[in-house]
């Protein structure tokens, strides 16, 4: 276990050194989150009625998405791992002491943690003073904001699972770039990372809460703002669970037997 | 001279167009992974409309217009364009120092060196959306209208194009490209799906005047919607035209500082 954590320390320690691009990223996310919050104004105004969670839900659903985006960004794989399986160094980790799969799992999860750590104290600070439905709101209540962090590290890690399943199919196909982007595409509309899934049509609404990808970024922050409580909560976090262990289960085995037959090549 | 230029451009054309053709595969799901991030946008408005049916009085069909609009002349100039969004990485790998030894003009040179096939998708993807748009938006459409939808395209390319210089001048002081610029850039691709008077007066009136994005994508828009009828709007795209002097001085004061990164 030891061990593990301290790949989790190194990583964490060397994406912090990147603050510059974090103070960059930060600027950029204030105006993705602020316009998107303008156009959701529009169609407020358009139709309150039509409108399915208070517009203080979605401004803090945004805000927060906003200020987790590293954690959640589909589109981001440690390239370190890609390149270790591409360029054939994968074979030095075999030789070590421990398990891959938790190794690329906690490094992944680490880079992660730590480029969201210093991405999100300006963008909550900031949007916490911004004008009443335009800003952060404060959670729900106490137990709201304890589950929101406990199903925010647990939806990161439903994400990581699923990005294994592509550090994995990069062993198998080497270059997995076209496997990468349309797995990012799928992954980002399924979440609701584009417009929140309340607003799916109610048809398809259930069945994508149902999927893993809305147990990664979609969970955590409705149940901030009280979009989501009570029994479904629950069921909800029962899913995510579920998806976890699924998730871990399949890809440690699907390693294992491709490890089996891994073909190193050569340089 | 000038003919010169166009054969050398159409020689390192054929160049990009093969490479890239060289990994069929890769090609193909490349494309078809552009091609679904354009699509997915697409979606996003489709379902949002399912729900209201208008916003700011627009219908569905004349935002699909602004969408098709925004995305086709951006994808468009990332296609011809590449060499400056990719630029980062030319500074980074010392590229740009083979570059600079070549005859030429720098800018003339970067655009031959990397084009982008796969980011046709896109505009693919909008030129399909355009036309279900322009058949169902109940305009009636005469020269002077597609005339002015041409327009649009054309200078929001040209607008597109100058933000990617403005990108790759940065590039010389931070050697990486800044994130920020892509709220101009990819940023515009995506706001711009929308007519932009919907993120309200003081958003537009910053998009009009200072990054005039409004010029090629809102006021012509105007006027093919019948919203207004002054011939003027038509015109108006001309106007992004005079940005591309700021950037292109941006670009030279970002070349004299220029410092080999010695790799």
């Amino acid at each position: 276990m030891k061990k593990y954590f301290t790949f989790f320390k190194i990583r964490f320690q060397s994406t912090l050194q990147y603050r510059t691009a974090a103070w960059a990223g930060v600027a950029t996310q204030f105006v993705w989150g602020g316009m998107r919050i303008l156009m959701f104004m529009a169609f407020y105004e358009a139709d309150k009625s039509r409108f399915p969670m208070e517009f203080t839900e979605l401004s803090s659903y945004i805000w927060l998405q906003q200020a987790f985006l590293a954690l959640f960004a589909v589109w981001t794989f440690d390239s370190e791992i890609i390149e270790s399986i591409t360029s054939g160094s994968v074979a030095n980790d075999l030789l070590r002491p421990m398990d891959v799969y938790t190794m690329w799992f906690t490094k992944d999860m680490a880079s992660r943690m730590a480029k969201a750590l210093l991405r999100c104290v300006p963008v909550i600070a900031i949007t916490s003073f911004l004008p009443k439905p335009y800003g952060l709101s404060l959670p729900k209540s106490f137990e709201a904001f304890l589950l929101f962090l406990i199903t925010l590290f647990l939806g990161v890690a439903v994400l990581v699972s699923m990005g294994m399943y592509i550090y994995i199919l990069t062993m198998k196909f080497m270059s997995a770039m076209g496997v990468r982007i349309l797995f990012t595409n799928i992954a980002e509309f399924l979440a609701g990372s584009i417009i929140p899934l309340p607003f799916m049509p109610d048809g398809i609404r259930f069945f994508l809460e149902m999927l893993p990808f809305a147990s990664a970024g979609n969970l955590p922050l409705r149940i901030y703002s009280g979009n989501i409580s009570g029994n479904e909560m629950w069921f909800y976090i029962a899913v995510q669970i579920f998806w976890l262990l699924f998730l871990q289960v399949t890809g440690r085995i699907w390693l294992k037997s491709k490890m089996k037959k891994v073909v190193v090549q050569g340089g | 001279m000038k003919q010169n230029k166009f054969k050398i451009y159409g020689k390192f054309f054929s160049i990009n167009l093969k490479t890239q053709l060289q990994y069929k595969g890769s090609f193909v799901m490349m494309f078809f992974g552009q091609f679904l991030t354009a699509f997915s946008g697409f979606m996003m408005i489709y379902f949002l409309f399912d729900r209201f049916n208008a916003v700011k009085d627009f219908s569905i069909n004349e935002v699909l217009l602004c969408y098709s609009v925004s995305h086709i002349s951006f994808s468009l100039s990332e296609v011809f364009v590449r060499g400056f969004d990719a630029f980062g990485s030319t500074v980074r790998t010392g590229d740009f120092d083979r570059i600079l030894l070549r005859p030429g003009s720098t800018i003339f040179l970067i655009l031959c060196s990397k084009m982008d096939f796969t980011r046709l998708a896109k505009a693919l993807n909008g030129v399909i959306i355009m036309i279900f748009a322009v058949i169902n938006a109940g305009i009636i459409w005469d020269g002077m209208k597609i005339f002015t939808l041409v327009l649009m395209v054309l200078c929001g390319m040209a607008l597109y194009s100058a933000l990617f210089l403005i990108y790759a001048a940065l590039c010389f002081y931070t050697t990486q490209g800044l994130e920020v610029m892509n709220i101009f850039t990819d940023g515009g691709r995506e706001f711009g799906q929308y007519p932009l008077s919907v993120y309200g007066e003081n958003v537009l009136k910053f998009l009009t005047f200072v990054v005039p994005m409004a010029l090629f994508q809102y006021y012509p828009f105007l006027y093919l919607t019948g919203r207004v009828n002054s011939i003027v709007y038509c015109f108006l795209p001309l106007g992004t035209l005079p940005f591309m002097i700021p950037a292109y001085i941006i670009w030279r004061v970002g070349l004299k500082h220029y410092k080999s990164t010695g790799s």
